[in-house]
């Protein structure tokens, strides 16, 4: 893991355009930084906008890994930028904004309006039998099943995977990695009530789980370490005894 | 040039999980919702709420006997008797329901599992058969300040699946957001708020937004204390800023202030307080367990203010870890087991793996406390509304509700979320009604017009005044050495005079990118002068409290002192004013009466008058203050 490897220079090739300016076009910028101690590239970007350029455009909020805001492109791999720390790199750190995704500005990217339309289209939520009772005790679940819910609601949206997914490169009707993963998250879900039929309207077909072509770049890149390969194992079984 | 102006029903600043909550409730009765965030609302800081949700469901052996009442009287001792206790009160009765609405939402809390279970209570494993009969009911973990245990949770992912599921209803409901917004300033006219001015974080673009009802959501504002915080990146209170900018709306209690515990060191990045209520230790650089003689009945597990206290004064006193950042102390949470690290606390694990690179099954976890939330906010009455301020709201941490008074307990907030976004949305639902937004498009017009004068301003100007980082960095650092943990009034009375000189030079601020569009430098530069002037508030209000109550800890006033100071601060700000106007009015009417909390120190100076004569003053002193007529929805 991370080292507290320092003192080296750090040089920095980062993406630059800005779509509001008509005098911006694309081009790569260098910028050199001496290497600090648990340097994450939260606190380098920081430090490059505040000391050496204030017009460069990237996004972090919680810096901890939890909200999703910082994934890019870290030496043509999606990261987020806070977990990665400079230690883990060599001096030369290329850094690009994740594809797919319509760029904001240099490294920032939005996000937000595609998990949007990524949710409404899969109907990301609890189709609920009934109202909810005020009055009544809360329904109950085993543990197990709780604890199996949690660990595919942990994905933070953050992109990595559909900027590292092949088909979500190409076609955005695909619903992705982390739309697939919501997909599951919500069919295994008892208080869900959409049924095997529903689930194989929306899972069923090449904008679904079929439209993987089993690279699995989402899987070994997805920062909070989600199981995408038994994610898409349970779905396609799923769409699979449905439709027998 | 004429104005782009959106009309909308409700307008809700903020898209957390007090401000979704809050947008649904409106929505699900009809009303048009338009959600303002700063990010995508997912990655609001809610999602960074870690161990646990407050609600006094009982389900387990150790809540056995829990109520609202037990968890309402948790709270005014938490608060030191700074809270609003009627509020606490709808509070704590509202968690249970709100906790289990969350259920239906589809938060997957962790559930008690009936027959043997293993805990770590007091430093001791203790095996514990839960009732057959509770198996599959919402679990509850220890955590500081309580009676019994109440915190319901999703592993270490309170905050993120709560934020999740209610984000999924916002979705549901067709509630448009737009995110990468920010709320400049309030748009208002004769004490009534119609909406607020909006900048595209995009495009750089100001616009109106008009509505019948305005709520403030938007968190805390930790970051005045710079890096020194766990609080992330946006919480820069802009939305108390607002609010205080309109001149007429008090911001309450801003000297209240929270420390974490456990924060890790150096990065202040979040150590739930779960790892201490699943039965962590804290250990000094000798590795003694500090806290069970610092307080034998609670240890690790007093309120967040006295364990605080007591960590800050173990690293004086020569027993923290000392490293080129300056000391720490250590969490252990490796007797917990990797299993339980990998479950329970999975978000603890990984946080060390990410960040500090260890392992905490094998290793200690350097922490220290760091800032981590603000008691203080929009003064609002118990329906939310603001004082002075027809239709405005405020739900959440940016709020002074006030639950809390001068110390929330760990959990508190995550349930104060959800349950004042439920209570307040209804409240708006019910009384906003079917007309329009009455308001001249000249009052919109000319807040745009003034939001844009004042980005070309910072734009235009040239030379060599300060940069708005640097301005950041000086308030930073005083924030956290003289308006910390412990205060005196030598501390206060330097960071006030050092904050008004700073504050002088926002007016000077020279930007080094003039970049059209979204320049981040000029955003910030936006933001600077009201962070400032949330810095001077808090250390005035700290100077003027001769006391010490709850997190507000004066070295040379100890005691908590109920003859004196059983009242909350409110401070205004009138136009060009250079420093803030503060008054207080009574915490509010007494049901519990002033004592010992049951943990910290003991000793106090005592009320003079009966509480009776206390209580009899409390409406028409807060409606000196501004507090406006409740319509009795709730």
């Amino acid at each position: 893991m991370s080292k507290a490897r320092a003192n080296r220079r750090l040089k920095f090739e980062i993406f630059r355009y800005n779509p509001q300016d008509p005098d911006s076009k694309p081009h790569m910028q260098n910028f050199e930084i001496g290497e600090l101690p648990y340097m994450s590239l939260f606190m380098a970007l920081n430090e490059i906008r505040e000391k050496h350029d204030p017009s460069l455009q990237f996004d972090f909020a919680c810096r901890s890994a939890i909200c999703g805001s910082c994934g890019m492109m870290v030496n043509g791999k999606p990261a987020l930028g806070c977990r990665t720390q400079t230690s883990d790199l060599p001096n030369l750190i290329r850094l690009h904004p994740l594809p797919v995704f319509k760029l904001v500005g240099d490294l920032s990217v939005d996000t937000g309006i595609w998990f949007r339309e990524m949710a409404e289209k899969s109907e990301a939520w609890i189709h609920a039998k009934e109202a909810f009772d005020p009055a009544a005790q809360e329904e109950r679940m085993d543990d197990e099943l709780a604890q199996k819910i949690y660990d595919s609601d942990r994905c933070i949206e953050c992109g990595c995977c559909v900027a590292s997914c092949g088909v979500a490169n190409v076609s955005s009707e695909f619903a992705g990695p982390a739309g697939l993963n919501r997909m599951a998250r919500f069919s295994m879900d008892p208080r869900d009530t959409r049924d095997d039929a529903d689930w194989f309207e929306l899972i069923s077909n090449e904008h679904g789980v079929f439209g993987c072509i089993g690279m699995m770049a989402c899987h070994d890149i997805c920062p909070k370490e989600l199981p995408l390969l038994e994610v898409y194992a349970y779905l396609r079984r799923k769409a699979l005894t449905t439709a027998l | 040039m004429t104005t782009r102006i959106t009309t909308t029903d409700v307008l809700v600043i903020g898209g957390g999980l007090a401000g979704e909550r809050c947008a649904i409730e409106a929505a699900a009765a009809g009303h048009d919702v338009l959600i303002l965030s700063l990010v995508p609302p997912r990655r609001s800081h809610s999602c960074a709420a870690q161990g646990g949700m407050q609600a006094a469901l009982g389900n387990c052996v150790k809540a056995e006997g829990d109520s609202p009442d037990v968890h309402y009287l948790d709270t005014v001792r938490g608060s030191d008797w700074g809270a609003d206790q009627e509020v606490a009160r709808i509070f704590a009765e509202a968690a249970p329901i709100a906790v289990r609405e969350l259920a239906h939402f589809g938060v997957p809390w962790t559930r008690v599992k009936g027959g043997a279970n293993s805990y770590f209570i007091r430093g001791e494993r203790v095996k514990i058969n839960e009732a057959l009969e509770n198996d599959g009911l919402i679990m509850h973990r220890d955590f500081g300040g309580t009676a019994k245990w109440r915190a319901c949770y999703a592993g270490a992912g309170t905050g993120h699946s709560a934020l999740y599921a209610v984000d999924s209803e916002v979705v549901r409901l067709g509630v448009t957001v737009r995110d990468r917004a920010e709320a400049v300033d309030l748009i208002h006219e004769n004490g009534r708020c119609y909406g607020a001015v909006s900048r595209c974080l995009r495009s750089g673009q100001h616009s109106a937004i008009l509505a019948k009802a305005t709520v403030i959501a938007t968190g805390g504002h930790g970051r005045i204390y710079g890096q020194y915080t766990t609080n992330a990146t946006i919480n820069e209170g802009m939305g108390a800023a607002i609010a205080l900018n309109t001149g007429v709306v008090p911001l309450g209690n801003m000297e209240a202030v929270q420390f974490h515990p456990t924060a890790l060191s150096p990065s202040g990045i979040l150590v739930t307080e779960g790892c201490r209520g699943d039965g962590g230790f804290l250990l000094d650089k000798e590795l003694s367990r500090f806290m069970v003689e610092a307080e034998p009945e609670k240890q690790e597990l007093a309120s967040r203010d006295v364990v605080s206290r007591h960590m800050a004064q173990r690293m004086r006193d020569g027993h923290g870890v000392a490293t080129e950042h300056g000391p720490h102390l250590w969490l252990d949470i490796r007797h917990l087991g990797e299993e339980h690290l990998k479950t329970k606390l999975r978000e603890v694990w990984d946080i060390c793996q990410d960040f500090v690179g260890l392992n905490p099954a094998t290793d200690l976890i350097p922490v220290r406390p760091t800032q981590h939330y603000s008691m203080g906010g929009v003064r609002v009455n118990k329906e939310g509304e603001a004082y002075n301020m027809a239709g405005l709201f405020a739900v959440g941490e940016s709020s002074c509700w006030d639950m809390h008074g001068f110390n929330r307990l760990g959990g508190n907030s995550l349930a104060e979320t959800i349950v004042s976004g439920r209570l307040v949305g209804r409240r708006i639902a019910k009384t906003i009604g079917a007309g329009s937004v009455n308001v001249d498009t000249r009052v919109a017009n000319e807040a745009v017009q003034k939001a844009e004068e004042r980005a070309a301003k910072l734009l235009a100007a040239e030379g060599p005044g300060p940069g708005a980082y640097e301005i950041r960095d000086a308030m930073a650092e005083i924030m956290i050495s003289k308006v910390g943990i412990f205060r005196t009034g030598e501390d206060l009375t330097t960071a006030v005079d050092e904050l008004k000189e700073l504050l002088a030079k926002c007016d000077n601020i020279v930007l080094r990118s003039k970049v059209p569009g979204m320049n981040p430098e000029l955003t910030f530069a936006l933001r600077i002068k009201s962070m400032m002037r949330l810095s001077l508030i808090t250390a005035m209000g700290a100077l003027a409290r001769t006391e010490s109550r709850g997190a507000h800890f004066r070295s040379d006033y100890p005691l908590r002192d109920d003859a004196n100071w059983l009242n909350r601060t409110l401070a205004r700000w009138r136009g060009s004013s250079n420093e803030p106007e503060i008054s207080y009015e009574p915490v509010g009417v007494l049901d519990v009466p002033p004592g010992h909390r049951g943990y910290g120190a003991d000793k106090r100076i005592e009320m003079e008058q009966t509480i009776d004569d206390y209580n009899q003053r409390v409406d028409e002193a807060q409606a000196e203050q501004g507090k406006l007529p409740t319509e009795g929805v709730l």
